[in-house]
């Protein structure tokens, strides 16, 4: 018996170029988006908005973000301590814009940095005040409250 | 002459595309995951200057300031707003009391820049409410989008008590 000879078979290639453009393009984008400032935007606060909340156009100088949560804590980068037991952790930071200065400007480094006050739409009002009367004794002067930014007109 | 030929006909150079696909995917993958939404946020200034006394003379030019009362039902809910003794229906009209007081005074040494505006709120009114008086005061968007500003300077008055 006759056998035919088999023709080697070219093996089946698939055009890589178009999935690997999309991928690239796909990272960059989210390199662009990604936001590594998650610490200071913690999930539990819903801040409150307002039409004219617009993003700063200049950085803000030595920036501390502090968020009220509406139970009465303090959430101070990863640590969440109760508004009366927060003035240790409001010292530590002082102490680290002072090492950070020069000694001659030591005391101005903590006026001018700024304390960013993120409350929640339902904290409660006096507990803010509370926070910025516990600022101000440690030495800082500058805060900002911070709210999102949200088209519409004023609600009642 | 005789030129031999040297090259073998047919063979490219292969790259090895596997491990860079793997890579590639799992940065895709890493972003993927940390990626979140979050809408554009703002700030409002607020003066709180300390306790203690300044040096040197008052300004005279200094207006005496805008005090807001906002008060707060048990819930935190806005109950009232007061623009001195006068009380006002909503932070509409807030603003409209504002817009009146600036008028078209603008520029260094006018209302605008000298003029502040003491709010003075219930303890337990909702922050929300603070900051919609605070957005009543400071400014107000134009049909056109542009922004005009009208009293900057705002702070708060002592606490009440809880």
């Amino acid at each position: 018996m006759r056998l035919a000879v088999k023709q080697p078979t070219g093996s089946a290639e698939i055009d890589m170029t178009p999935m690997i453009d999309m991928t690239f393009q796909l990272i960059i984008f989210f390199m662009l988006l990604i936001n590594f400032s998650e610490a200071d935007q913690s999930e539990r606060i819903h801040l409150p908005s307002s039409e004219l909340a617009k993003p700063a156009d200049a950085p803000l100088e030595s920036p501390i973000t502090l968020q009220l949560t509406t139970v009465g804590t303090v959430l101070l980068g990863g640590e969440e301590v109760p508004l009366a037991g927060f003035k240790p952790l409001l010292h530590r930071e002082k102490q680290f814009l002072q090492l950070k200065a020069d000694k001659k400007h030591q005391a101005q480094a903590v006026a001018n940095a700024t304390i960013v006050i993120r409350a929640d739409a339902k904290a409660k009002t006096g507990l803010v005040q509370e926070l910025i009367k516990v600022c101000q004794d440690t030495g800082f002067e500058k805060f900002v409250l911070r709210a999102k930014q949200e088209e519409g007109d004023l609600k009642r | 002459m005789r030129i031999r030929n040297v090259g073998r006909h047919g063979e490219g150079v292969e790259l090895m595309m596997t491990p860079m696909v793997d890579i590639v995917f799992q940065l895709l993958i890493f972003f993927l995951m940390t990626f979140k939404i979050t809408s554009a946020e703002g700030d409002f200034n607020v003066k709180m200057p300390l306790a203690a006394p300044s040096q040197g003379k008052p300004d005279e030019l200094q207006l005496p300031p805008l005090k807001v009362r906002l008060t707060a039902d048990p819930g935190g809910r806005i109950a009232g707003i007061f623009l001195g003794q006068a009380p006002m229906k909503d932070f509409r009209q807030l603003r409209e009391q504002i817009v009146g007081i600036v008028g078209d005074d603008t520029g260094p040494g006018s209302i605008t820049d000298t003029q502040e505006v003491e709010l003075d709120c219930d303890y337990n009114l909702d922050f929300k409410h603070v900051i919609d008086a605070i957005t009543a005061v400071s400014g107000q968007i134009t049909p056109d989008g542009e922004v005009v500003k009208l009293i900057e300077k705002i702070k708060f008055a002592p606490p009440r008590g809880s």
